[in-house]
């Protein structure tokens, strides 16, 4: 997966927002059905359709079409445009188009439109999300004279589901703060049933929402990604930010809690005391499971970070590491090295791993290496609920740790059968042999 | 990029499309697609349609030139089925970065063709160019050639950037791909007078499995299928049928079109959807070969064939008939399907309330007319938000259209039925339509509707 789906998501934590890929019409079909697949549900996505001609000739036109077109069917609060490979290759002046075509349309005087250079050659999802909030920061946000002191804004990374964002987004009202998230895909595709029907996002940060965000106490930056957009934040309005890079695992989310209450004043609220006590539990329960156990990762830095320190917490061991992109995260990351690779790469090192995490794609390898195969990051198109799949806080942590403990279990109890039965026996080397052809490279 | 535009210009100019023969030359020049609207244009590219067409092709590498977007995000979203081998859902992809894009990629391709040969050894290589590769010029027939000649195994060029148009012009210029580099290369072990190719089916979610059985009780042998559950081999020696049966509309024209210049193998447009439909192919299928030479007992073969499984599954419908009589469909898809799945469904009593024609043909428009008569809602273009207000006004029962609407539908808490590319049920032949009326069943009765519109507690009334 590449750097301009990666924006049109983070365009689509926006309220009212209608997402554009300048590029050839492939280009968002294949987003979308990705998008629609994983979260099952409608994606607003739109295209500058862009052909031969209008590729070498310039796409001004396609955009001014494209903006003119959107404006009066769908009628968005705000429009986002990722460039891609087509027209970075180009190489086209996108500021400029915009601001012709602004002196031009009058009609378009009012309706916000954020670009993003996002070239599919470059850069993973995460980057195109990066880019995309520190672009809408620059743009959108105002500067504002005076503080609201329990207004907080939190910048949320790529690799948090709409689920841990509503999980967030409760642990931080619960010390007295309005949070002001964005994106915020938890309004947007979380999966409601909205009571009509909008052809752009319904839910999500609304316009008057981070114009605001000038006013803010503070920026908490979820996820080592969002360090730029908040940074870009603390430059234009002064508000200053803070980097909570880690949200699953007992010692990260205490850090998480400690912050809240010192920024707050407040006592840490009855419910997550309860909550943390149960996860020092579920821990302990959990470790005959875990020790020892060797695991293969593969995603985006900043989940492969928050899971593989929450792993190597509970006494796994990381063998192999695939993930998309350089990041820092990786210096300080339990592992060997991580690949920049792809699931070809991540199958060959994770020969003699007892458990695999990655997105779908890794189905077929988990069937070849016949270990337990823990879903995570995007797509997940085979199982239902990825939205609120919750991972971050203690309640997240400790769900998780159950999961994969249980795959574990199970895997366990397959292989003990597989000992007593002969007559089973055959019939599971067949299904063994015929799961033996195929297949697949690169990750998303 | 000019063998491109040439071979653009060479299937707009497809003189077996009865849409074409309607044109004047002006016309035909310009082509057949619609111009794409920025901002308000979906459906996919030219790749995207040439991979739909020659994906199902089991047994080959599937290598995309291009960045990581092309095939990373499309990746095994398709349900062709395969009895045999797992290679083709793989995903190959020479991702190129951006410092190939300043200096070329044709080196890396050379490279990523080597690496797929030594690591999964497959009879032939499929290489997709899209937009990037073909914007900076890289020549992807010359390096196909290259590696051909170095490896010893064909190398088949597929000259579908996404920019060139949409997914229709990307199956046909698959077609091209076949016609020019695989067709006609290799030799079938064996011929047999009931040697027939099947164009246009794709084998989703197993619906050439529906119909294989059919042809085989007759001892018609399907030479090649384009491209379903096909090999490599199969295709390359497919010039030898004694007929073709093409599917799925118009979308490979030109491939049955050119097999009949080219071989003098004779072609017929039919339909495995719908009772009737499947009968007609058969009878169809079995005709065209006799007069190509078969024994006439085929004939009569085919008739008595068609009664009993016509027979069969009036026998299995007649359970839904009382179910399903007078529920409102509305049918949102393309093509052929528009009025063959109508004629299937009005057979068990359903109505049509509505049925889109964005993607039909005249003479698809002309069909629905006359299985629903002269008043026939058909439907131009409908936005979501009309489809939803249709339904959550209850002027319709249930919705059958394409994965991507299906939030319409559910979202108005309505039934709805997947009938196309990314389903996961057959419907294909007797068996198939059978198997659609049971789940349309399936979807109307299941009491899940009851539950979702209840009101919440707090709501008043």
């Amino acid at each position: 997966m590449s750097q301009p789906i990666g924006g049109a998501l983070a365009f689509m934590g926006l309220h009212g927002c209608m997402p554009v890929l300048h590029g050839s019409q492939g280009c968002t079909a294949f987003g979308l059905v990705l998008f629609v697949r994983h979260f099952r549900e409608m994606i607003p996505l739109q295209t500058t359709a862009m052909n031969e001609v209008t590729t070498i000739l310039g796409g001004m036109e396609n955009i001014e079409q494209a903006l003119l077109n959107i404006a009066q069917r769908a009628k968005p609060q705000v429009v986002g445009i990722c460039s891609t490979g087509l027209t970075e290759t180009k190489g086209e002046d996108i500021v400029g188009y915009l601001k012709l075509i602004r002196q031009r349309r009058p009609e378009l005087a009012d309706l916000p439109v954020v670009y993003v250079s996002t070239p599919d050659f470059k850069g993973a999802f995460q980057d195109g999300w990066g880019k995309t909030i520190a672009q809408i920061v620059e743009e959108l946000v105002v500067p504002a004279t005076t503080r609201n002191e329990d207004q907080i804004n939190l910048l949320a990374g790529s690799h948090l589901t709409p689920g841990d964002l509503e999980e967030i987004r409760q642990i931080v009202e619960s010390f007295g703060f309005r949070p002001i998230l964005l994106p915020d895909l938890s309004g947007s595709l979380d999966g409601h049933i909205p009571e009509d029907f909008t052809p752009t996002t319904l839910g999500g940060t609304r316009l008057e929402e981070i114009r605001a965000m000038g006013s803010s106490r503070a920026t908490i930056a979820l996820g080592e990604q969002m360090r730029g957009a908040a940074l870009a934040l603390e430059m234009k309005c002064g508000v200053p930010h803070m980097l909570v890079d880690r949200l699953m695992g007992l010692r990260s989310v205490d850090r998480f809690f400690r912050l809240l209450a010192e920024l707050s004043g407040r006592p840490v609220p009855q419910i997550y005391r309860r909550q943390r006590s149960q996860l020092v539990d579920a821990m302990l329960d959990s470790h005959f499971f875990l020790g020892g156990v060797k695991v293969a990762i593969g995603a985006e830095p900043d989940l492969l970070q928050n899971v593989g320190h929450w792993l190597a917490e509970l006494g796994c061991k990381l063998e192999a590491a695939v993930s998309t992109t350089e990041s820092i995260v990786f210096s300080d990351l339990p592992v060997e090295r991580v690949r920049i690779g792809d699931l070809e790469d991540l199958e060959r090192e994770a020969l003699g791993c007892q458990l695999l995490l990655t997105h779908s794609h890794g189905r077929q390898m988990a069937a070849r290496l016949q270990i337990p195969f823990y879903r995570i990051g995007l797509p997940i198109f085979d199982r239902l609920g990825a939205a609120h799949q919750l991972l971050v806080g203690y309640r997240g942590s400790r769900n998780f740790l159950f999961d994969v403990a249980n795959l574990l279990i199970a895997a366990r109890e397959e292989e003990e059968e597989y000992h007593r039965l002969p007559e089973r026996r055959s019939h599971a080397e067949e299904a063994r042999a015929c799961q033996c052809q195929g297949e697949e490279r690169s990750a998303g | 990029m000019s063998s491109v535009s040439e071979k653009v210009q060479a299937v707009f100019q497809e003189p077996g499309c009865a849409k074409n023969r309607a044109k004047s030359e002006k016309e035909r020049k310009k082509g057949c697609t619609k111009q794409l609207q920025p901002g308000a244009a979906a459906g996919g590219c030219a790749f995207d349609g040439a991979k739909i067409a020659l994906q199902p092709i089991t047994d080959v590498v599937h290598l995309v030139h291009g960045p990581i977007a092309c095939e990373g995000n499309s990746w095994d979203n398709r349900g062709s089925k395969s009895s045999d081998s797992h290679l083709y859902r793989m995903g190959f992809t020479t991702d190129i970065r951006e410092m190939d894009v300043v200096y070329g990629g044709e080196k890396r391709l050379f490279r990523a063709i080597k690496e797929a040969i030594d690591r999964y050894d497959p009879p032939a290589i499929f290489v997709y160019q899209t937009c990037v590769p073909a914007l900076i010029g890289d020549d992807i027939e010359a390096v196909c050639q290259a590696a051909k000649k170095q490896f010893g195994r064909p190398v088949v060029p597929v000259q579908s950037p996404g920019f060139a148009g949409s997914k229709n012009l990307g199956n046909k210029l698959a077609g091209e791909a076949l016609l020019d580099h695989v067709i006609g290369t290799e030799e079938p072990s064996y011929t047999t007078p009931y040697d027939v190719n099947i164009i246009g089916e794709y084998n989703l979610a197993g619906e050439l499995w529906q119909v294989q059985p059919l042809f085989d009780q007759l001892g018609i042998r399907i030479l090649a299928c384009i491209s379903g559950n096909a090999k490599y081999r199969e295709i390359a020696s497919c010039h030898r049928a004694k007929a073709t049966i093409l599917v799925c509309s118009k979308a490979m024209i030109n491939i049955a079109r050119k097999m009949e210049e080219r071989y003098g193998i004779p072609f017929f447009e039919g339909s495995f959807y719908g009772i009737s439909d499947m009968s007609d192919a058969l009878r169809n299928l079995a005709g065209l070969l006799v007069r190509q030479g078969a024994p006439g007992e085929l004939l009569s073969k085919t008739e008595l064939l068609i009664r009993r499984e016509e027979q069969k599954a009036w026998e299995k419908l007649k359970v839904y008939q009382k179910r399903l009589a007078g529920k409102r469909v509305l049918l949102i898809t393309g093509g052929v399907k528009s009025w063959s799945v109508v004629s299937a469904l009005q057979e068990v009593g359903m109505e049509i309330v509505g049925t889109s024609v964005k993607k039909s043909t005249e003479e698809d428009k002309e069909r629905i007319k006359k299985v629903m008569g002269e008043e026939a809602h058909m439907i131009e273009e409908m936005t979501p938000r009309e489809m939803y207000r249709m339904l959550k006004e209850a002027r319709a029962d249930i919705m059958l259209s394409g994965g991507r609407s299906q939030f319409v539908a559910l979202k108005a808490k309505m039934p709805w039925l997947d009938i196309n590319q990314e389903r996961h049920h057959a419907y294909a032949g007797y068996e198939g339509m059978v198997a659609l009326v049971a789940e349309i069943d399936r979807a109307l009765y299941n009491p899940v509707w009851q539950e979702v519109r209840l009101p919440a507690p707090w709501t008043e009334g």
